[in-house]
């Protein structure tokens, strides 16, 4: 049985707790990243991280990228979307393919 | 393009032959096996993007509605409101091999009772607008964990991807030229041996030839003589055993 966590500043991530998941009120990057590295030795199949704090963390992140769990997932924080998620998701595509054929331009 | 550096034997020759096949076969089940991968995630890729832009569509609304409780609840009701959630959320993660890559699959449960009764307060002191905010944030929560599955999914097949054209262009552009050319420098060798051996053989065989007929010219020579003069004989047996112990073998 798998946990489902969200590391992000209290305002943004305070709802996720009503429908259950595992929140993590942090606002400091460093903080972030410890805590992102202790809850993913523990059984979280999937951490979702507000992309206010993703942007400081991205190397850390990169580590997880390879493994199969947790997934470590970018979503909006309250501030809005700083459009770092699509970024990942062209980032892959570029990995991949060797270069942006899918969303290039459009942003 | 070096050639490996090897022995150019015979032996040499074949172990490169089986590699090259080897090689050869290896690169067109890559090829494929990339083919089908770049097809796979591109379709992951393009559905991803769409996965995405909802997901942070339905979650700009709930942060908006969140900001609104927010604005007129204070912080410690709020906060109090949201501390023993009603709703747990179970998370199993199964095994999806997509082209040899092994994928989770992420099947979640709620442990709420009733799905309409996810509010883990009272209706009495919180506003309407954080009621909106968690139903939203409910239904927008599979959708999420969709998101989830193909990000993390999209993420190891793009490294798959990565290695297997990596593979793929080692093969078609280092190793099989390598080997190709390695093989034609072992056949160009041996053929060359096999050359270098005939012209010797012919040119001892020459050699030979010259020399028996030296010795039957001779031999007939010896024959007439003694015909024509019996007591010459033996001071001409002298002469042939001289020659024969000065006579050597030209230089090859």
């Amino acid at each position: 049985m798998y946990k489902i966590g969200v590391i992000g500043d209290r305002e943004s991530i305070l709802g996720f707790k009503a429908v259950g998941l595992d929140v993590f009120p942090i606002d400091d990057p460093e903080e972030a990243k410890k805590t992102l590295k202790r809850i993913a030795k523990e059984d979280f199949a999937i951490i979702y991280i507000t992309e206010q704090i993703y942007q400081y963390m991205m190397d850390l992140v990169d580590e997880y990228v390879d493994s199969r769990l947790p997934a470590i997932i970018p979503i909006p924080g309250k501030d809005g979307t700083l459009g770092i998620g699509m970024t990942s998701v062209k980032k892959s595509v570029e990995r991949a393919v060797g270069a942006d054929i899918l969303f290039g331009g459009d942003n | 393009m070096e050639r490996l550096n090897v022995n150019p034997t015979r032996m040499m020759l074949t172990t490169l032959k089986k590699r090259l096949a080897t090689s050869v076969r290896g690169h067109k089940l890559l090829k494929d096996k990339r083919d089908e991968l770049m097809k796979e995630f591109l379709d992951l890729a393009r559905a991803n993007k769409e996965v995405r832009d909802e997901v942070e569509k339905q979650l700009a609304s709930v942060y908006s509605s969140f900001s609104v409780a927010s604005a007129v609840m204070s912080a410690e009701v709020l906060e109090e409101a949201l501390m023993f959630p009603k709703q747990g959320v179970q998370l199993e993660v199964g095994n999806q091999n997509v082209m040899s890559v092994n994928v989770p699959v992420f099947d979640f449960k709620t442990t709420a009772d009733d799905p309409t009764d996810i509010y883990p307060y009272g209706y009495a002191n919180t506003s309407g607008e954080l009621d909106m905010a968690i139903s939203d944030l409910s239904r927008a929560f599979p959708l999420m964990l969709q998101l989830a599955a193909k990000e993390k999914e999209a993420q190891m097949l793009a490294a798959e991807l990565e290695r297997t054209r990596r593979r793929v262009n080692a093969l078609e552009y280092v190793k099989i030229p390598q080997l190709e050319m390695t093989i034609k420098y072992i056949r160009m060798k041996l053929d060359e041996n096999e050359r270098g051996n005939q012209t010797r053989l012919m040119k001892v065989k020459d050699m030979i030839l010259e020399q028996s007929i030296k010795e039957r010219r001779e031999a007939d020579e010896r024959a007439f003589q003694e015909s024509v003069n019996p007591g010459e004989m033996a001071k001409i047996k002298r002469e042939t055993a001289v020659e024969e112990e000065t006579f050597q073998l030209p230089p090859a």
